[in-house]
């Protein structure tokens, strides 16, 4: 299929509306640098742009037919395309964890109010662009996914809010100064104000609720039958992350053993984490270590995956460019080798079918002392070296809880990487007792 | 005081509302917990037959994966087998990894998970995705009348060697 040359007639009042909107977000933002932040030239700069969104908006109206080059477009997909099919999950997933690590390192140029609004600006525009393309457009306003686009914006406003605080704090703190929550340490009563409050949030909850669902048609599908499955085959937008771990791993793995030690690690947070502060205003640089890995676990691992799952997965669960056409017999070679036959094709043995517990334990050795290495040498050996002063602070029990729980977390990415790098199916693998990692 | 009686203990459990009350929601609770216990033996059929003809062999093409039983859970294959020769065999429908439907994609000549992207030759041997081991066969026979008979009740695992037991295809 390929993108359409003109654009219908439906297709520019929206993109009309949404470009006005945008221009009236940069009107507010204009006027709050011009009077309450008393910044003159911001606010100059800011109606500017709020004019180039309006001009984009009032020619859309008037039947404009900009759309996105199909150059670019192709240039996107054929990119995706790469390394057998694959370098569009591994493009995604690196640019996520250096934006990640970008984002932490310079979170205080980052989380500059006119920096923060350029980047929404900047996506805003992308996203504008991007929907004047049919494939994209489909995707990104299908009923299902609305909420996965509230789910980026809503969650990178609240990244940036509380690093906002954190790095004010941290520089008040710098200067001997008490963080700016105690200094406000102002009380308010339960009744009226917090009760007021929850009615105000409930009453404007229930009326999206009745606006989306007037709007939004329910994203039913045809009746049930195990002869014909969807395809893609989702799982609800909450669960794209474990589905995402599924593709990796077995469903022993991945269905059971990851997402058990999820919560028993979401549990086992204030046991582990026993620094104070951080307690009751926001810091970053008082609890490094524990922002970053939550962060990590909590954006990288768990909405990111939500977004690849919702957006770029598309038939038989291949992998699909933003602005590519999910053609179901889109061919993808993944030939997938595990351990044992890289390790033992080479030396020429090879293991017959059906065989007993002795054979499969020779067969699978490689991966048997891989995995104990892993769990059992790498954490005593951390603990030697260079996460010695986490050792000593925080006592056997805490930090080899932690370890663990840390390399649990750490398996998605590795096997991810190994997936992508050496084809790798399974580390060990024993079909004959359902045991593969 | 207590009526240690036989009508006593009869006049303690009906002839108060209070003893009432407490007779009645004894009665209710232990009648829940017997629905709650009976709601897990559910008053199903157990399963349709598990064998079921498929057709003549000569109704089968070389080299083509049947379609037709796939709601009854089988692919019916015929393969020239580099050992075996000319074989008929009966896949289950069932992914080894989750469970899903996969599709068989002709034109990939492959069948593929929409699930989580596993995918098997026609053999059923897995070879890309997730999925740890191949799909699974029924057992298959010719019938007495000539038929070709899929028996669901029997199946057969490469993994453990299965796949050369002379029950799970039939040679043509």
């Amino acid at each position: 299929m390929h993108t359409a040359t003109q654009l219908a007639h439906s297709v520019q009042i929206g993109l009309g509306v949404f470009y006005l909107f945008v221009a009236l977000m940069n009107v507010g933002f204009a006027l709050y640098q011009c009077y309450a932040a008393n910044n003159r030239r911001q606010g100059i700069v800011w109606s500017l742009v709020a004019g180039v969104f309006l001009v984009h908006s009032l020619a859309y109206f008037a039947g404009a037919n900009w759309i996105i080059s199909a150059g670019f477009r192709d240039f996107t997909t054929q990119v995706m395309g790469y390394y057998g099919g694959q370098l569009g999950p591994i493009l995604y997933t690196t640019v996520s964890i250096i934006l990640f690590v970008l984002f932490l390192r310079y979170r205080k140029f980052f989380t500059e109010p006119v920096v923060a609004w350029s980047i929404l600006n900047l996506g805003l525009l992308a996203a504008g662009w991007s929907l004047t393309d049919d494939n994209f457009r489909k995707i990104i306003t299908k009923e299902d996914n609305v909420p996965i686009v509230m789910l980026i914006f809503s969650v990178g406003f609240f990244t940036w809010l509380p690093f906002r605080r954190a790095v004010l704090n941290d520089e008040r703190m710098a200067n001997g100064e008490p963080p700016m929550e105690k200094e406000e340490e102002e009380k308010v009563l339960v009744w009226p104000d917090l009760v007021y409050t929850e009615m105000i949030a409930m009453i404007v909850c229930t009326f999206v609720l009745v606006i989306w669902s007037v709007l939004l048609k329910a994203p039913l599908e045809q009746p049930a039958t195990t002869a014909k499955a969807p395809n893609p085959s989702k799982a609800p937008w909450y669960f794209l992350g474990l589905q995402e771990m599924l593709v990796y791993y077995d469903p022993w793995m991945a269905g059971v053993v990851l997402p058990t030690m999820i919560i028993i690690g979401l549990i086992a947070i204030p046991y582990i984490d026993f620094n104070q502060k951080g307690n009751g205003y926001y810091t970053f640089v008082e609890r490094k270590f524990a922002i970053t890995t939550f962060l990590f676990g909590f954006i990288v691992l768990w909405c990111t995956l939500i977004v690849l799952g919702t957006f770029l997965r598309g038939p038989n669960w291949n992998f699909f460019g933003p602005f590519e056409y999910w053609d179901p017999h889109k061919v993808l070679p993944l030939n997938n080798v595990n351990l044992s036959d890289y390790f033992w094709l080479p030396l020429g043995v090879t293991f017959p079918e059906g065989q007993g517990i002795g054979g499969i334990l020779v067969r699978e050795a490689p991966g048997i002392i891989l995995v104990l290495l892993y769990f059992a040498a790498l954490p005593p050996l951390l603990a030697k070296t260079i996460m010695r002063p986490f050792f000593i602070k925080m006592g056997f029990v805490r930090f080899f809880l932690l370890i663990n729980l840390f390399q649990f977390m750490a398996a998605l990415p590795i096997k991810m990487v190994l997936r992508w790098a050496f084809n790798l199916k399974y580390i060990i693998y024993i079909p004959e007792y359902f045991f593969n990692i | 005081m207590a009526d240690k009686s036989r009508r006593g203990f009869l006049r303690t459990i009906f002839g108060t509302w209070f003893g009432i009350a407490w007779t009645a929601l004894t009665a209710s609770a232990a009648g829940m917990t017997l629905g709650t216990i009976r709601f897990l033996y559910p008053n199903a059929l157990s399963e349709p037959p598990s064998k079921f003809k498929v057709g003549f062999p000569s109704d089968f093409e070389t080299g083509q994966v049947d379609n037709r039983f796939k709601d009854q859970n089988a692919w019916i294959v015929r393969i020239r087998d580099p050992q075996l020769g000319d074989i008929i065999y009966a896949l289950s429908t069932t992914c080894t990894h989750l469970g899903c439907t996969p599709n068989w994609l002709e034109g990939e000549q492959k069948f593929k998970c929409p699930c989580h992207g596993s995918g098997f030759k026609i053999t059923g041997v897995n070879f890309e995705g997730p999925a740890p081991r191949p799909l699974e066969r029924w057992a298959i026979r010719i019938a007495e009348d000539g038929q070709l008979e899929v028996d669901k009740s029997k199946k057969f695992q490469k993994e453990l060697g299965q796949w050369d037991d002379p029950e799970s295809y039939v040679k043509v």
